[in-house]
């Protein structure tokens, strides 16, 4: 029994208003909010991210996510270790793009050093190995984002293919997930014989395999009705948050830091028109839902093939790694480089006082970023779009948490 | 077909002289109960392997390899040992009374829903007149152990299992309920055993499927609503693992978990056989036909054939509920509500009232 008596009010004066717009009637049966405490135990968190939710039956009425399972202090032990000491921890921050975080932090602290010029095979190489990454990454996020809706088979689908991608880097570096390849004056060592060869195959094979990709999951009838028109993420909303990656692009903002600012090659690509920005266009539901999400990560990779081409074309034998003395002392200064990480901006700030060791390091991690959009999206929300939306921001917590 | 059980008979023609009755009816019953447990067990075993099998060649993988030597045959006798030999947890705050409860009820709700199934022409465990109507009431029953397991495990996602389960079966159980009625009104009989006899002819092809065309349309949706109703994808929102971590079942463990899973494959066969006699056929086929024919309608011979007929059906039913779950993400909640209210129910409604009109102006089958 709710505690008001019900006679003296009428019917519509005791309907309450849920996010959803619906209303709800109490007539004699008093209910309460359920608090749930969702992970960091849970599968579909992604890892160790934990979300108190407040909900009403299925309805979410609030939300509030919270961080820190995986802290690790990487940015302190960047101002404690040499600067090439580092590197490996950039590794596990955001470890389904190891590559991509390398390349971040060795082009922060190249930077820093104004007569060291890069040899173009290294420069060749890295992108090569960043964009392969990227497809690895995007696999990942489209893999479980099927997982997340409860189709089991894409991500075996996804994993059939990394795993290729896994053996072409452990074949280059000697490690599938944690790579510590790209480093600051170029890369490890040079491809062994036969690499290249083996990543044209590989995008000649993967460009078959894409299409099943997008007939499986992307295209699914019961997929679009449970992604479309769920999560929307507004143009507006979208930049003030400051998202970026695929979770900026879904919403319809055509930004991408390969062609806004462009570095290292892709620079002379966009000459070529060697690849597009895949940008949300609403075109199942509404723009920035998270069909468009997903919509852009899995064109996404199709254009980092046309990029791995592009390099294979190119590239030239040639030294791989730039003069780079054997303990680094970085001249004096501080710099900020951002590269677009499978996820968004990763920006790295370091800076130095001409010493071996750096007196700052600092992330700007895109999944930090990105999932502080949760607590404004989820209330209104079902559980089941819950788990929708959290795939699709497709978080990593070693990188949210660090 | 007489109306006893076969165990009776057989018991009464070897038991001395002098046994009182009751002796004999509790032994048939007991043998019963245990030859029913010992095949549905089996059966779940062979299932839960041929589920393992598809999904991995589904998914590129090959499933279960080395168990046991062939394809990993003993897979899922492994598996029933390890959960045998688990410890059995009770969460603390859980209702243990109903905790123990719900699987219980779970298992003894589909194997009496069994007992109806007939394995073979004169081969059944009860021949009961209204045999498809003892089925529906006693698998709905399990609802009420998923219910109970929801509310005893005092987990939120348990709860959120149970809840969903409850709102499922009610909005699927109408549709199920209806498009039968369909094949029904052609058929013109509950029993089991009796609606295949009836379907003899046409040399083994005179399946209900073919003499109306409403029960095409009704076929297919009943087994949308036999989906929903066996929790299977992409109606498993009372499990969604994704989700609900696992849903009702979050709390158990050991052999009280497993028992949900015998559940769940012992409802999937029950739903395809209830099916393949309804729709398809049942025991017949060419093959019972040319068996009868050359046979006879007693030999065993006939009756192996037209065993293996409607076992092989049923058996193609569930492989196809495991394709499915394989191959399509889950519905949300609200699309399974108004997927069952707004479509299904109305259609099968539509259904019925287009086989009784065609009944009313052709009354060719109905005997």
């Amino acid at each position: 029994m709710s505690a008001e008596p019900q006679g003296s009010m009428t019917l519509e004066e005791q309907a309450r208003v849920l996010p959803t717009g619906e209303r709800e009637f109490f007539l004699d049966v008093h209910t309460t909010d359920l608090e749930v405490n969702f992970g960091p135990q849970h599968p579909a968190t992604h890892g160790v991210m934990r979300i108190l939710m407040r909900a009403d039956g299925e309805v979410i009425t609030g939300a509030q996510p919270h961080l820190g399972y995986l802290h690790r202090c990487a940015e302190k032990i960047g101002e404690n270790v040499e600067w090439l000491q580092y590197l490996p921890y950039t590794d596990r921050y955001d470890y389904l793009a190891a590559m991509n975080n390398n390349l971040g932090y060795s082009m922060a602290v190249e930077a820093l050093m104004p007569g060291l010029e890069l040899p173009r095979r290294a420069h060749m190489i890295r992108t090569i190995c960043a964009e392969l990454n990227r497809i690895g990454s995007h696999l990942i996020a489209f893999g479980t984002y099927g997982l997340d809706i409860g189709a089991f088979t894409p991500f075996f689908y996804a994993f059939r293919e990394r795993e290729w991608m896994m053996a072409l880097f452990e074949k280059i570096c000697g490690a599938r997930l944690t790579y510590s390849y790209i480093r600051i004056g170029g890369v490890f060592n040079d491809a062994p014989p036969g690499w290249l060869e083996e990543v044209g195959r590989f995008c000649d094979v993967f460009e078959e395999k894409w299409k099943e990709y997008v007939d499986l999951l992307v295209m699914n009838q019961i997929f679009v009705k449970r992604t479309a028109d769920v999560g929307v993420i507004p143009k507006e909303m979208a930049l003030d948050f400051g998202l970026t990656g695929p979770m900026l692009r879904g919403s319809g903002v055509d930004f991408d830091l390969r062609r806004d600012m462009p570095y290292s090659l892709y620079g002379e690509m966009l000459k070529d028109n060697a690849f597009d920005v895949i940008v949300g266009k609403g075109e199942k539901g509404t723009l920035g839902d998270c069909w468009d999400r997903t919509y852009c990560r899995v064109y996404e990779m199709m254009e980092s093939i046309k990029i791995v081409r592009w390099c294979l074309e190119r590239i030239e034998p040639g030294p791989v790694l730039g003069d780079i003395p054997k303990v680094l002392r970085i001249p004096p200064g501080e710099a900020y480089v951002g590269i677009e990480n499978p996820r968004g901006e990763l920006g790295h700030y370091v800076a130095s006082d001409g010493g071996k060791v750096a007196t700052r390091v600092r992330v700007r991690g895109p999944s930090f970023t990105n999932v502080s959009v949760l607590e404004d999206l989820l209330p209104g929300a079902l559980i089941a779009d819950a788990i929708a939306i959290i795939g699709s921001t497709d978080v990593v917590i070693g990188e949210t948490d660090r | 077909m007489d109306g006893g059980n076969v165990f009776l008979t057989l018991l009464q023609k070897i038991a001395p002289a002098g046994v009182p009755s009751w002796v004999l009816v509790l032994s048939a019953c007991l043998i019963g109960i245990g030859i029913l447990v010992g095949l549905v067990s089996v059966l779940v075993m062979f299932a839960v392997w041929l589920e393992r099998k598809v999904s991995g060649h589904i998914q590129c993988r090959f499933g279960p390899m080395y168990a046991g030597g062939w394809h990993g045959w003993a897979q899922s006798l492994a598996d029933g040992i390890k959960l045998l030999a688990k410890e059995d947890l009770i969460p603390l705050g859980a209702d243990a009374a109903l905790f123990v409860l719900a699987p219980a009820i779970m298992l003894a709700a589909i194997f009496g829903a069994m007992a109806a199934m007939p394995l073979a022409p004169g081969v059944y465990f009860a021949n009961l007149n209204l045999g498809l109507f003892a089925i529906l009431a006693m698998s709905s029953m399990t609802t009420i152990g998923v219910v109970m397991a929801g509310w005893a495990s005092n987990s939120k996602w348990a709860l959120y299992g149970a809840m969903r389960e409850a709102a499922q079966v009610v909005a699927y159980e109408i549709p199920l309920g209806i498009s039968l009625l369909v094949p029904l009104m052609v058929i013109g009989t509950l029993n089991l055993g009796e609606a295949s006899a009836r379907q003899a002819g046409w040399f083994g092809m005179h399946w209900i499927l073919f003499q109306n065309p409403f029960v095409l349309p009704a076929s297919i949706l009943f087994f949308t609503a036999a989906l929903a109703e066996t929790k299977r994808a992409p109606f498993d929102l009372p499990e969604s693992e994704s989700e609900l971590v696992a849903g009702f079942m979050t709390e158990y463990s050991g052999i009280r978990w497993s028992f949900f899973f015998l559940e769940e494959y012992a409802a999937m066969f029950l739903m395809s056989v209830v099916g393949a006699v309804f729709f398809f056929g049942g025991f017949e086929s060419p093959f019972t036909h040319i068996a009868r024919e050359s046979f006879g309608s007693d030999s065993v011979a006939y009756q192996v054939v037209a065993g293996g007929t409607l076992m092989t059906k049923a058996m193609f039913g569930v492989f196809l509920m495991m394709w499915i779950r394989w191959t399509l993400p889950r519905v949300r909640i609200d699309q399974v509500m108004s997927m069952g209210y707004k479509y299904l129910t109305p259609l099968a409604l539509l259904c019925v009232l287009g086989a009784g009109i065609w009944e009313a102006i052709f009354p060719g089958a109905t005997p």
